[in-house]
């Protein structure tokens, strides 16, 4: 079961060419781990997965990027996609209202006005993200008086809270402590359940900790893309292995 | 090397604590000048009767006032936000018309007054022909206030990360959405601050709206009379009569006037931060 | 960035390479006491077994260390587990030496098979050879480890015939018997160790991936 084939994909930014021919295949209800030096291109694939690069002047995509057999660039609304696609950030991003609210955000854009409807996504969603028992009393705070993981996971339930089948999620941990980053871990791997997650982290332990498969990449290639046991004990490209390894990079 | 630094760190603190009471005082010695002798000479009267002799009453003032501040408002506030928007977030940056527009803008927020008012009186009394009239002066004072709306909203928006504009996008919103429901009211604050900055300026004007408005101490029939806001009756009482104590408590009016505007921005705004 | 990290890996095969000498010191000495019936030497072979679990556990404490601190992958996490694991088969062998030793202490048996002197020159060799195919990453020599383990068993069963042969001439004859056979099936076991060794020689240079079937042992 593939949620996204990616054919042939060259990506650039105006004459910079940033990905160059990468294929593969994100299997539903798994972790996709992206890892790479800096500058490598997994956050560049992954943008290109929601359609988020089409924000950058000048950035180009040739090849096809199908989500369920659908060529997302050419097919299919942006603003449709990005509802299936959702996307999470390194920085905890909730927007400047109250903790109801921001879940209720996406629901809100794509038409849904019903109270009791908003309450029941509200709470389901806050609970998917495991942070419903923390913030239950306090719905109508501002969402930026939580704690830098709490942010996070309300982000997380924000992107839920439009059903998406994929979540992307951008070195989500990077700006959290251990105990934030253990927590956010553990609600990855519960989500898998219900969605498909593709992972960009700096972190090759929780790559390994976390994810089904992982795609290595290397100055716009993908070098190896298989099983992270396979991956992290018994690489098959030399330059994957140097990297794991902390021989470059 | 201790006591050297002990010592610099005294200076130092002295130096602020200097500075900070110097305006402090300049500052308070202005608002004891104009409370003292503006309480002398106020009375219920003078600033509600509908009766009094012409020259008697703010009354007349004070709706000329009012009724200039809110129409350049609503003329000038859409039109700046609008403009603001345009320039942050749909225009290219760094663009040829960006540039033009901005150069503009800048231009015309350091233009002295009375070159509106020149410009007002030539163009909307004597060209379009309204006469001196309030909707000349509320013409005039839009847009003078254009510049100063655009820039303090422009930079509100530029304030707001654009995380919170990804965020939006990610979860499916369009540019038009993203704007209305997340950064507009992101920069609710900045937007009012320079709403204030403009009424500020307004109720403060003299020269552009003499030369617009007119002088009449009447109280308005409608937008084409000629009305004089009490900074006019202020500079015409003051210039034209000597009459100090009357200018005193007209400034004390004038001063809590001031301040009753601004309290009732800020409880707009906060009501509309909270839909 | 790693140097430290390359150090200690440096270390860990240098620590490795000693443990592996000192259980070939144990079976030389081992084979010696045996052919030459001395008593003294064969007491001396549980001492150096004391060394040997000593070094085991000080070579255990530094995988350990090296897993907490380096978190390692790929062939580094190959290197260290393949050290705790072949590190098990050292240290039997230590014993199985020790185990030897005590027999001739105990009952000093009389040799008459020249296949003894011959397995345990075999076994001392696939030692050598196991530890050092690890330490040098010697793909090649692993292989030949594994192989050589048929000369070994071939040796143990012409040796089980003829200690057949001796009990079935001579019946007062069967605890010497008996206790030969027990020699040469430590002599085996330890062949039999050598080869696990040489396998997780082969693990770590090589590896093999778990979504992989597992081909047959080579």
């Amino acid at each position: 079961m593939t949620a996204f084939e990616i054919n042939n994909v060259n990506l650039f930014y105006s004459d910079f060419q940033a990905l160059h021919d990468v294929n593969l295949k994100v299997n539903k209800h798994e972790i996709t781990a992206f890892i790479g030096p800096s500058g490598c291109g997994k956050s560049t694939l992954l943008r290109a997965l929601n359609r988020m690069n089409d924000l950058i002047d000048g950035c180009r995509v040739e090849g096809e990027v199908l989500l369920n057999g659908v060529d997302i660039y050419k097919e299919m609304d942006v603003n449709v996609l990005r509802k299936r696609v959702g996307m999470v950030f390194q920085k905890p991003n909730p927007f400047p209202m109250s903790v109801y609210d921001n879940i209720a955000y996406g629901p809100r854009v794509h038409g849904i006005k019903s109270k009791p409807q908003l309450n029941e996504i509200v709470e389901r969603c806050l609970r998917d993200a495991a942070i419903w028992d923390e913030v239950k009393d306090r719905l109508k705070k501002s969402a930026l008086s939580l704690s830098g993981g709490q942010q996070q996971r309300l982000c997380i339930a924000r992107s839920l809270a439009v059903q998406p089948d994929v979540l992307l999620m951008d070195e989500p941990t990077s700006a959290l402590d251990p105990i934030s980053t253990a927590k956010i871990e553990e609600l990855v791997i519960q989500l898998k359940k219900q969605y498909t997650v593709v992972i960009v982290t700096h972190n090759m332990q929780q790559a390994t900790r976390i994810s089904d498969n992982t795609g290595f990449f290397l100055m716009g290639e993908m070098i190896e893309y298989g099983k992270t046991s396979d991956i992290f004990s018994v690489p098959s490209d030399k330059r994957t292995e140097d990297y794991i390894t902390g021989r470059f990079g | 090397m201790s006591s050297k630094r002990k010592i610099i760190n005294i200076l130092n603190h002295a130096r602020v604590y200097f500075g900070i009471g110097v305006s402090l005082a300049i500052l308070l010695s202005i608002l004891l000048l104009i409370i003292i002798n503006g309480i002398q000479s106020l009375s219920f009267e003078f600033v509600f009767s509908l009766s009094a002799p012409r020259g008697f009453s703010l009354m007349p003032m004070i709706i000329n006032t009012f009724i200039i501040v809110i129409f350049a408002l609503v003329i000038a506030l859409p039109l700046g936000i609008g403009a603001a928007i345009y320039l942050n977030e749909y225009a290219k940056p760094n663009s040829n018309v960006v540039k033009v527009v901005r150069a503009c803008i800048v231009t015309l927020s350091g233009i002295p007054s009375i070159i509106y008012g020149l410009f007002g009186f030539l163009f909307y009394v004597i060209a379009l022909g309204w006469t001196w009239s309030l909707r000349a002066g509320i013409f005039t004072v839009s847009i003078m206030i254009l510049p100063i709306l655009i820039r303090s909203t422009e930079d509100a928006l530029r304030a707001i990360p654009v995380s919170y504009r990804m965020g939006s996008y990610a979860l499916g919103a369009g540019k038009f959405h993203t704007i209305r429901k997340v950064v507009v009211p992101a920069a609710i604050n900045g937007i009012l601050a320079s709403v204030i900055l403009s009424i500020g300026r307004v109720v403060g004007e003299t020269a552009a709206l003499l030369l617009t408005a007119g002088t009449l101490l009447d109280m308005p029939q409608n937008l084409s009379s000629s009305g004089a806001t009490l900074s006019v009756f202020m500079y015409l009482i003051t210039v034209e009569h000597g009459d100090m104590q009357r200018a005193y408590a007209t400034a004390l009016v004038l001063m809590t006037f001031v301040l009753g505007l601004n309290l009732l921005a800020n409880f707009i705004a906060r009501k509309l931060k909270k839909v | 960035m790693r140097g430290r990290f390359d150090k200690q890996l440096e270390q860990l095969n240098d620590m490795l390479l000693d443990m592996g000498a000192h259980i070939e010191k144990a079976i030389a000495m081992a084979k010696q006491a045996l052919l030459e019936r001395d008593i003294e030497l064969a007491k001396k072979v549980s001492k150096l077994e004391d060394d040997i679990d000593q070094k085991e556990k000080d070579i255990e404490g530094l995988c350990m260390k090296l897993l907490l601190q380096q978190q390692p992958v790929a062939r580094d996490l190959r290197l260290i587990s393949a050290a705790l694991k072949m590190l098990t088969d050292m240290e039997r062998i230590g014993d199985q030496a020790s185990d030897i030793a005590e027999i001739v202490a105990e009952s000093t048996p009389v040799l008459t098979q020249p296949q003894f002197a011959e397995m345990a020159d075999a076994v001392i060799k696939m030692v050598m050879q196991s530890v050092e195919a690890f330490v040098k990453k010697d793909l090649q020599m692993a292989k030949d480890v594994i192989k050589y383990d048929d000369v070994v068993d071939g040796l143990f069963e012409s040796v089980k015939v003829e200690l057949i042969e001796l009990i079935r001439a001579d019946a007062t004859s069967g605890e010497q018997a008996l206790d030969l056979l027990m020699v040469a099936k430590y002599f085996e076991r330890i062949g039999d160790h050598a080869v696990n060794i040489a396998k997780w020689a082969r693990y770590s240079i090589a590896g093999r991936k778990k979504s992989e079937p597992k081909n047959s042992a080579g």
